[in-house]
């Protein structure tokens, strides 16, 4: 690996020079055969110190990475689960200022986290603070549904300046040059979704998810890490199959509604189990 | 990037899901399309003429406008349109799209309900499936505009997440759209949104400036002084204030709900308590607070309670070329009596917001002056809260 090197200048797609913490992961993974477990829970949920010792539990359970949500007000890409959790997270009084706590505990417990936001919370900070924040608290990178590459000017240039991953979504209705504009602007993994719809627990996951896992490897030689509809062991072991990464949220997050992090945990552990069923 | 898409000035764009991108690519060719299209053009005008009851008429308000310092007021009567607002003009023109882009389903966002029922109107016409989005508050402030739109066969979901308001209704319809894009149009019911809608929804309403400045002409024989409309999300200010854009000596005025006034923080005074930002897949003004959670808005008038606003308005706000006020809740009721009693017209209240403008801006300007009003609406939908407001029915007589 070589040196860090890092220029503030915006280079769209600049090549990656040094990985990140997660993107190591997701190649100790590879190496492995197996896909990585992708655990998504918000910050403040049930109330911001429980949701961090959530997220630093799920790591010790088995995910091998942690997306740390921030709660908004407008989540247009959520399910009822999520929404539910994170009005509670604001209902609390949970900030932005909060995530960059999380953060600093699950990468101080030897974890990756990736923080999960809607775009509105990064302009507000200022999109260079929020990047040097996340970037000083030991995040990789940021995943972001509502922004797409042609409007990331500020943040490409953002993400290079402070060497942070940046994590877009490819769906299942990407075209061919999509794929290409959406990927090229990617580092560390690209977010394939599952299907058409938003955050939720599914009784199964689409075939669609294999076949826009498949376009997007025709692009790019990222990580494919697949998420929206998995809530169980089986359904991870389906999608590990064919994806790099198996990415969770509202099961985890009903898991520790209901049962506090004994619960998240175990599920966790069945998770963890799922995706090393199919050794690739 | 070189090239920023649907962009006016720094504002608009698409801050959306990649999911959505192909759906609003394929929009902004077919609209792109259809406008330069005869039969498309042939169609959306012979609905207009037969169907809408354009061109809506301008009337000129005398004893009103006693209030307004003496200057001449004029009303652009969009409230005679079927539907009761100018809320017909997209529509009709987005579900002719619908139709060509082989969709068999219509969704939409409704507050006060007027592009609700616009909707489930052109739904019924044109043989589409059509769901609405509403949030549960306003389902119970406008319960009468839900029985319209079930009338008209369509089905009303009462959005009972986060604020149950129109934000939220928007954020339904447009998860909602992300599920079933393939067989479903999103008919957004104003100038906001993800590129091509703003401009788009602007284009199907540019006919109100069209027709008023050439009645105007007509009628007086010089363009107004000032223009004035309402802004909730802003179509109805957009589509009479883009004909009068290059007429330097047009003062274009827009109205924002100032609710409880601007310092209660209870207002949908966007460009008075509002910062830049991004709602609802375009960058903007908002209310919001210093994290960029949205700060809900408020206002006595459904159809103006909105946290956010058109990003070609904040751009006309940003350049000067318009300038945008605020109406505290009790200015547009005194407006709306007003109205009702000096020339027999029941204006919506949202509309009434425009009435209390002409007011303010006529005693600044003085009897000189040529005031031109957009009365996007009628205020049927609104007799239960001015009898409310007003206290003119008693317990007897059915007020609850
Ligand atoms: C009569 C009337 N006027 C104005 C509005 C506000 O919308 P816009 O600002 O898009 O014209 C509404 C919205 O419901 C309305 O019903």
């Amino acid at each position: 690996m070589t040196p860090t090197v890092h220029s503030a200048a915006a280079t769209p797609a600049a090549p990656a020079v040094r990985l990140s913490p997660g993107a190591q992961v997701l190649a100790a993974c590879r190496a492995e055969g197996r896909a990585a477990l992708v655990g998504y829970l918000p910050v403040g949920f049930p109330t911001v110190q429980t949701s961090i010792e959530a997220m630093v539990a799920m790591a010790r359970a088995g995910a091998d990475i942690i997306e740390v949500g921030v709660p908004y007000s407008d989540p247009l890409m959520d399910g009822p689960v999520i929404q539910r959790a994170t009005e509670t997270a604001l209902e609390g009084g949970t900030r932005v200022d909060d995530v960059f706590e999380a953060v600093h505990a699950i990468s101080a417990a030897g974890a990756a986290a990736y923080v999960m936001t809607y775009w509105n919370l990064v302009l507000r900070r200022g999109v260079d603070r929020f990047a040097a924040d996340l970037a000083s608290a030991g995040g990789c990178g940021l995943i972001t549904p509502d922004l797409i590459p042609d409007e990331a000017g500020e943040w490409l240039a953002a993400s290079d300046a402070h060497g942070l991953d940046r994590v877009f979504l490819v769906a299942p209705s990407s075209t061919p040059e999509r794929l290409a504009i959406a990927t090229g602007a990617c580092r560390g993994f690209v977010y394939a979704a599952s299907t058409m719809g938003v955050t939720g627990t599914r009784e199964t996951v689409g075939s669609a998810a294999e076949t826009v896992v498949a376009g997007t490897r025709g692009v790019t030689d990222l990580p494919v890490c697949v998420g929206l509809g998995v809530s169980n062991r089986a359904q991870a072991a389906d999608v590990a199959r064919f994806a790099d990464g198996v990415i969770v949220g509202s099961a985890l997050v009903s898991a520790l509604g209901e049962g506090g992090i004994p619960a998240l945990e175990a599920l966790t552990r069945e998770l963890a189990a799922g995706v090393r069923e199919s050794r690739r | 990037m070189s090239e920023q898409l649907g962009r006016f000035g720094e504002f608009g764009g698409r801050y959306v899901p990649e999911a959505l991108i192909p759906a609003l690519e394929q929009l902004d060719e077919v609209r792109r399309k259809a406008a330069v299209d005869p039969e498309f053009v042939g169609e959306l005008d012979r609905l207009h003429r037969t169907y809408t009851g354009r061109p809506s008429i301008i009337t000129e308000v005398p004893r009103f406008a006693a209030h307004c310092g003496g200057a001449r007021v004029i009303l652009k009567r969009e409230d005679l349109n079927h539907t009761g607002s100018h809320k017909i003009n997209n529509v009709l023109g987005q579900a002719l799209l619908a139709k060509r882009m082989g969709k068999t389903r219509v969704i939409a966002e409704t507050g006060a309900g007027q592009h609700g029922v616009a909707t489930a109107t052109a739904a019924a016409l044109l043989g589409l499936e059509c769901v609405v989005y509403m949030g549960a508050v306003d389902t119970r402030r406008q319960a009468l505009n839900v029985a319209r739109m079930r009338l008209l066969g369509a089905e009303v979901v009462a959005v009972t997440n986060g604020s149950q308001t129109l934000k939220d209704a928007v954020n339904e319809a447009l998860r909602d759209w992300v599920a079933n894009v393939d067989s479903t149009h999103y008919v957004l019911g104003t100038v906001t949104g993800p590129h091509p809608f703003p401009e788009m929804v602007r284009d199907f309403h540019r006919i109100i400036g069209v027709e008023a400045r050439a009645q105007v002409l007509d009628l007086v024989g010089r363009l107004p002084d000032a223009v004035l409309a309402c802004v909730g999300g802003g179509s109805n200010a957009m589509g009479i204030f883009h004909r009068f854009l290059l007429d330097p000596s047009v003062r274009l005025i827009g109205l924002e709900a100032g609710g409880e006034g601007v310092h209660s923080g209870r207002h949908a005074a966007r460009f008075s308590g509002g910062t830049r930002g991004v709602l609802h897949g375009a960058a903007t003004y908002v209310l919001q607070d210093d994290d960029g959670q949205t700060i809900e808005s408020h206002s006595v008038s459904a159809g103006l309670d909105y946290p956010s606003v058109g990003p070609e308005h904040a751009h006309l706000f940003e350049t000067g070329r318009a300038e945008y006020r605020a109406v505290t809740d009790d200015e547009a009721m005194q407006a709306f009596r007003l109205l009702c009693r000096t020339e027999g017209i029941i204006p919506a209240i949202e509309s009434s917001h425009a009435l209390a403008g002409a007011m303010a801006v006529g005693r600044e300007l003085g009897p000189e002056a040529l005031l031109l009003v957009s009365l996007s609406g009628r205020g049927d939908k609104d007799v239960h809260t001015a009898a409310r407001w007003f206290g003119l029915l008693d317990d007897a007589e059915g007020m609850p």
